[in-house]
């Protein structure tokens, strides 16, 4: 038979990364191109496959950061770590890099939604001098579900980065609601805004609302989508919207085209 | 070129045929039908022309043979992931002109659609098509409306006519075969149908802004989920991953696509528990846009093919045409709210 999308391969698991009790990253190996914000069917077998962000990208790795949802990735977690995965991908079309290059760039994440945007935030803190001002305000239910801790004390030395808890912030985290730090957003050149917001769809609905209010065209905002995604390559049906197919046309959409999205 | 064949000269055909090819056709299941003492006419093999049914609509469309239900993509073990061989025969299969506007459809998705889907490509390439012609039109069928009641891209046709076959075979390849067994050589063009019962009118100004209306709702509660419409629709596509394990073996298994149903509960679900959809309603205004609306925008051309056989197998007495023919006041109910 042709070249068989459907058939995965088998790539290394270089490290594992405990964020949470239920969520880590995965490093592993892969030496294709990749941009962030695609995303890697990940094949649990017995379970089936599931559709995981790239979460970040390294020299010949990729990280997949994967929530533990039931019994079964449960025992899963523990049996693949320093084994094999088996993987197919890269898929979607992920964030262009250049629709940022010398804007005030502002990123809204929820939870696992920082995934697809880590990579993103990586390359402009490595890259400041390509963006005019980066800022991330990102958001989890508790200190316990914070992802990426090492991350957001490495960023926060270039950038601007609001981390804050829904509850339990004790004296070391902000409380509140991601949606709470939009409207105190300083930008020298409004005109010259861009946000990208990613996270469950409340979160994103309100946050985009905020940044509206703040003064920001639809024109001027990013969003990433999650569906079910079967297959990754247009076939399944699942992810359709519209005549949109999640897996090929995103999931990163600029939110003019994105808000017509109605599921 | 065309010729009549009679019926044991056409078994001769069929005979020669079933050398490289698998011979697909409507066909009766005696006491196979869903309520006790009914039969059911659906695709199987067949060997002979007499097993074809003409005088009915089969239940499912022919897509099975194409898109098998349920479909083993590969096999794994711990390590290594094995392709399953492919049929190496070919099938010819014998459809009406609906169902042979459907493959247009099914090749847009699993062709066009992003990258060639490679147990689909190496399937189609060996299916060979024979029209069934159309004299009446069944009372669900609403093929002229979508255009599809008249085709050309078959290999031969089939019409039974005073008492012989009438058969029109594009395919030169077959040609020589047909004038072995016929009775006489001439011009034959496949009976097609010209008018239906029921008629279907999808406005051209029809837009998205349509899922705005309240005729949806109504679904919620007529509609059961079943997805019924679904699986005997030629043009629907969708398939969902499956993985299946061996009890004598917990390492090694297979990995499945089958057939889903955009109706039915689960099939929007992501990780977490969410849900896209989670009303009937919502689900029958996403399949039937996406039928008279969506496919349209990106490939050009209508989805539908106007078969009826959703409306035949609908449990609720749902009628998918008729809610075709409810957009115009949809519309304008979505456009007297936008305008108040």
């Amino acid at each position: 038979m042709k070249q068989n999308e459907y058939v995965p391969f088998l790539s290394e698991i270089i490290e594992v990364i405990r964020h949470t009790e239920i969520e880590y990253t995965f490093r592993m190996k892969y030496l294709g191109d990749v941009k962030p914000g695609q995303f890697f069917e990940v094949s649990i077998p017995k379970y089936g496959e599931a559709p995981i962000s790239v979460s970040g990208i390294g020299d010949g790795t990729i990280d997949l950061t994967i929530r533990r949802v039931g019994k079964v990735t449960n025992e899963i977690f523990e049996r693949y770590e320093g084994g094999r995965m088996l993987l197919r991908g890269p898929y979607g079309n992920g964030f262009c890099l250049d629709d940022y290059k010398g804007k005030e760039l502002v990123i809204v994440a929820g939870g696992t939604g920082v995934s697809p945007v880590r990579g993103v935030m990586d390359h402009f803190a490595c890259h400041m001098p390509e963006i005019q001002s980066l800022t991330m305000i990102a958001g989890f239910k508790s200190p316990s579900d914070i992802l990426f801790r090492d991350d957001f004390s490495r960023w926060s030395q270039r950038a601007r980065v609001i981390l804050t808890v829904d509850s339990g912030g004790g004296t070391e985290y902000r409380e509140g609601l991601v949606t709470a730090y939009i409207p105190g957003l300083f930008f020298t050149d409004l005109a010259n805004a861009a946000a990208i917001v990613v996270g469950p769809p409340a979160m994103m609905r309100f946050s985009i609302q905020a940044l509206k209010n703040r003064g920001l065209e639809d024109s001027q905002i990013w969003i990433s989508l999650e569906r079910k995604m079967c297959c990754g390559i247009g076939k399944c049906g699942h992810c359709r919207i519209n005549d949109t197919y999640v897996c090929l046309d995103g999931p990163v959409f600029p939110y003019a085209k994105g808000r017509a999205l109605i599921d | 070129m065309g010729y009549s064949l009679s019926t044991e000269a056409l078994s001769e055909v069929f005979k020669h045929l079933s050398l490289e090819y698998d011979l697909y056709a409507p066909r009766l299941y005696p006491k196979g039908g869903a309520f006790s003492d009914t039969d059911l006419v659906r695709y199987g093999k067949i060997s002979s022309p007499e097993e074809i049914v003409l005088h009915e609509k089969s239940r499912f469309s022919w897509k099975e043979t194409l898109l098998p239900i349920s479909q083993t993509l590969f096999y794994f073990t711990e390590g290594s992931v094995l392709e399953p061989e492919q049929e190496q025969k070919g099938a010819v299969i014998f459809l009406r002109s609906c169902d042979l506007h459907a493959l247009k459809r099914l090749n847009h998705i699993y062709l066009q659609n992003g990258p060639e889907d490679p147990y689909y490509r190496d399937r189609r390439d060996k299916l060979r098509f024979v029209l069934i012609g159309c004299k009446e039109p069944f009372s669900s069928c609403f093929c002229v409306d979508m255009g599809t009641n008249k085709t050309d891209g078959y290999d031969f046709s089939l019409d039974w006519e005073g008492d012989f076959w009438q058969i029109d075979c594009p395919n030169t390849e077959w040609q020589e075969l047909f004038r072995r067994h016929a009775v006489c050589e001439q011009a034959v063009s496949p009976s097609y149908v010209t008018e239906t019962k029921t008629r279907v009118h999808i406005p051209d100004h029809l837009t998205a802004d349509v899922i705005k209306s309240t005729i949806w709702k109504e679904y919620d509660s007529r509609c059961i989920g079943c997805g019924r419409c679904n699986f005997v629709c030629p043009t629907c596509t969708c398939f969902t991953m499956q993985d299946l394990f061996y009890t004598d073996n917990g390492k090694a298994g297979e990995r499945r696509r089958v057939w889903a149903s955009c109706m039915a509960d689960g099939f929007s679900d992501v990780a977490g528990g969410g849900s896209c959809r989670k009303t009937c309603g919502e689900r029958m205004r996403y399949k039937v846009l996406h039928k008279a609306l969506d496919f349209k925008m990106k490939s050009g051309f209508q989805m539908c093919v106007g078969c009826g056989r959703c409306d035949d197998a609908c449990p609720e007495y749902i009628s998918f045409s008729h809610c075709l023919n409810r957009l115009p006041e949809a519309i304008k109910e979505v456009n007297s709210d936008e305008a108040e």
